[in-house]
This record gives structure tokens, sequence and C-alpha cells, in this order.
């Protein structure tokens, strides 16, 4: 398995429980993947080194949860999609945009129009 | 003093060519040349501002700019060489730097952009047998972009999935493709680091807008020869009408009006313009020729 998809997994357990969970208890949760400890361990390790997930101690073991939402991420991306995130990277190259409705209406008058001049 | 004026002249002529380019609609017929242009005046005007202060400054050699750069560098002064001509070659040191600093700087700012929009992409973006080859976003807003890059991604939300027909969703994908096959992302980009530079300059400003819409004419073009006639228009116009639900308070109503541009010419097949947009490519090709050549000579 890929470590993106291992990374997804990982995430997807924690979002899922809503409740800080220790390596071994992720390992748990993944039990049909068949994944090493170690391998739970480390995709971890990755995920809190980008800022996807905080730990801290519980007892003797570390447990970790999400540092964001599922749907924070989405709005994230959403905003980066809709260029709305202030920045002017050029990071994206986007199809369109919703714009305003005086704005669509022009549009939808366009069209009518070309509409009409093509079948007269 | 004869090579500055040269240089000079040159950076006239891309200015009033650039405006002549940026009014001018036959480029909605044939984007790609248009681009072209655009990507040749933008060179040409950069080494020209870079080749003015230059040949000011080594206007004592009397020689070309090669020859009188080559002496300089040796340590041979000419006389008559002052401080003033010390700050004119100071000063096209200054704008190479200024040019090529953003240019590096604004790609690596979008490459950690990218990066990490990838990342959260590799998160939460789920398959869908309705978008093959797509990622999609579950959010209800409307929205289809590419994430460029050497394994580009092509995205598409949940509100786009219910906003279009099967037919409509394709050709938006096959729009999306074409931006990253022709790596559009690269194209903007200096004109993106350009904006950068020179915020106060509205003419760059407008220029850098210019060239992306003429980047989604292009791949509106390559969705048209793919699909039915009129799915990318109506695809198009769907986006137009649908509400945007994360916009941030005062974002809402930017009015797009270069999509009434790009839906027109969807509706309709004019012929491309060869005269003119050979034309056009002779003049930005023969404006990046003179200050090559005036470098060289």
């Amino acid at each position: 398995m890929r470590l993106g998809e291992l990374e997804r997994a990982v995430m997807d357990v924690l979002w899922d429980r809503r409740t800080p969970l220790t390596v071994r208890e992720v390992a748990e949760s993944l039990l049909d993947r068949e994944l090493a400890y170690t391998t739970v361990m480390t995709v971890l390790d990755r995920l809190a080194g980008k800022g996807m997930v905080e730990r801290e101690r519980a007892g003797r073991a570390w447990s970790y949860r999400p540092a964001a939402s599922r749907e924070a991420y989405i709005a994230q991306l959403m905003l980066d999609a809709l260029d709305l995130a202030g920045s002017r990277d050029a990071a994206l190259v986007r199809f369109a945009r919703s714009v305003s409705g005086t704005e669509a209406d022009v549009l939808r008058a366009a069209l009518a129009e070309e509409a009409t001049d093509g079948k007269s | 003093m004869v090579y500055a004026a040269h240089f000079a002249g040159a950076v006239v002529a891309c200015y009033l060519t650039a405006q002549v380019l940026a009014r001018s609609t036959w480029t909605y017929r044939a984007p790609g040349v248009a681009i072209v242009c655009w990507q040749a005046l933008g060179l040409a005007l950069g080494l020209s501002a870079i080749g003015l202060p230059l040949a000011m400054g080594l206007a004592p050699y009397g020689t070309s700019v090669s020859t009188g750069l080559g002496r300089l560098v040796r340590g041979d002064i000419a006389p008559g060489f002052g401080l003033v001509h010390a700050l004119q070659i100071a000063a096209a040191l200054g704008v190479a730097g200024v040019l090529l600093g953003t240019t590096v700087t604004c790609g690596l700012r979008a490459i950690r952009a990218q990066r990490r929009h990838r990342e959260l992409l590799n998160l939460v973006g789920r398959d869908d047998p309705a978008a093959p080859g797509a990622l999609v976003l579950d959010h209800p807003s409307a929205a289809a972009y590419c994430l460029p890059g050497m394994r580009p991604q092509v995205v598409v939300s949940a509100g786009t999935l219910s906003l279009l027909d099967r037919a409509q969703l394709a050709a938006v994908l096959s729009h999306e493709r074409a931006h990253a096959d022709e790596r559009h992302d690269l194209v903007l980009l200096p004109f993106t680091a350009l904006c950068r530079a020179l915020p106060w300059a509205g003419w760059v400003d407008a220029a850098r807008e210019r060239v992306s819409l003429l980047v989604e004419m292009r791949a509106d073009d390559k969705a048209r020869q793919l699909h039915a006639d009129g799915q990318l228009a109506a695809a198009l116009l769907r986006f137009a009408t649908a509400p945007s639900r994360v916009t941030p308070a005062g974002a809402l109503g930017i009015a797009d009006t270069e999509l009434d541009a790009r839906v027109r010419r969807l509706l309709t097949t004019g012929r491309p313009p060869r005269v003119r947009g050979a034309l056009a490519l002779a003049v930005t090709l023969t404006l990046v020729a003179l200050p090559v050549s005036l470098f060289l000579s």
C-alpha cells in the first residue's frame, strides 16, 4: 500500500472515532490491512510532522487526534479552488468561479440571445 | 548612446504593442497564438528593461554592449566613466535580479502551495465513478480546477457533480486536462511574478488578467474539439449561476465579465484570424530579436 493511502486510512480512523487514539488503537482499527505497529507509528509521526495530527501524553503512551476536522480541510481546499484564499500564487488553474446574480442574469440573456440568433 | 536609444525604442515598442494586443479581440479566436505573442512580449520587455540602463552605463565605451561589458569586467575603465555610469549598470543588475528573483520565488511559493494542497487532497479527496480520472471534494459549492505539476490532478466538488449533467461534466474535465497538458500554470507564472514585483503597475495586472483569460479560452477550445457543441458553454453558464457558499464577506459578487466573452465565443464558430495572428507573431518575435541582437552585437 502506498504511503498516501496509509495516511488517508489512519486519518479516516481518527476522524471516525472522534476520541484521541493510541498507536495500538489505530493499528487495531486497521486490522484488516495487517499493518505492523511500527508502520502505524511511522505514519502517525509523519502526519504529526505535517501538522495534520496532534499528540498528547496518555499515561505511558502517546495518543493522537486530528488537528482539524475533515470538513475544515475540505473548506480549506475549496477556498483555494474558488480563489478566495487571498493568495496570488497562481498555484491552481480554475475552470470558472461562481459570480453574482446580476452577472448571471446578463449571461443567461446572452445565451438566450445567441440561441435565437442561431435559429433564425 | 546609440545602443541606449535602441533599447529605449524597444521598451516603448513593447509597451505600445501590449496596449494594442490587450485591446484586440481577434485574440479570442486564436488564443494559442495570442498566448505565444504575450510570452514573447513579456520576454522582450524584460530584456529591454535590463538593456536600457546597461547601455546607458556603458555609453563611455562607445562600443556595443557586449564589448563594453567585457572591457569593464576586465578592469579597463573607459575615459569619462563616472559614478552615474556605475549606478546605471547597478540599476541594470537590479532589474535583472528583481525579474529573475520574483519569478523564482513565485514559482517556489506556488510549488509549496501545491504540495500542501496535494497533501490535504490525498486525505479528503475521493474517487467517484461519476467523475472518472478526477478527485471529488465533498462540498456543496461548485468548483472545478486543476492542481498542476509533474503529476497533475483534476478536482471537482460534489456541488459540481450535482450542477452538471454527464456530458457537461465530461467537457469540463477535458478543459481541466488541457490546462494540465499544456502547463498553463507555467504560462501564467512570469506574469504573476511581474504583478508581485510591480504591484502598483496597473497595466501589468491588466496583462496578467488578459493572459489568464486567453489560457481559459485555449482550454475551452481543446475541450470543444472533443465534445458536442454547446456542452462547455452550458457548463459555464451553470457555474455562473451557481450560488457560492463558502464566500467570506466582501468577496461575493466579483463580476466575472470574462465569462460572458467565453460563452459567446463558444456559441459561435469564427474563422481563425490567420493574417492578424501571423502579423502579431511577426511583430512580437521581432521585438524579442531586437534586444537579443543588441546584446549580442
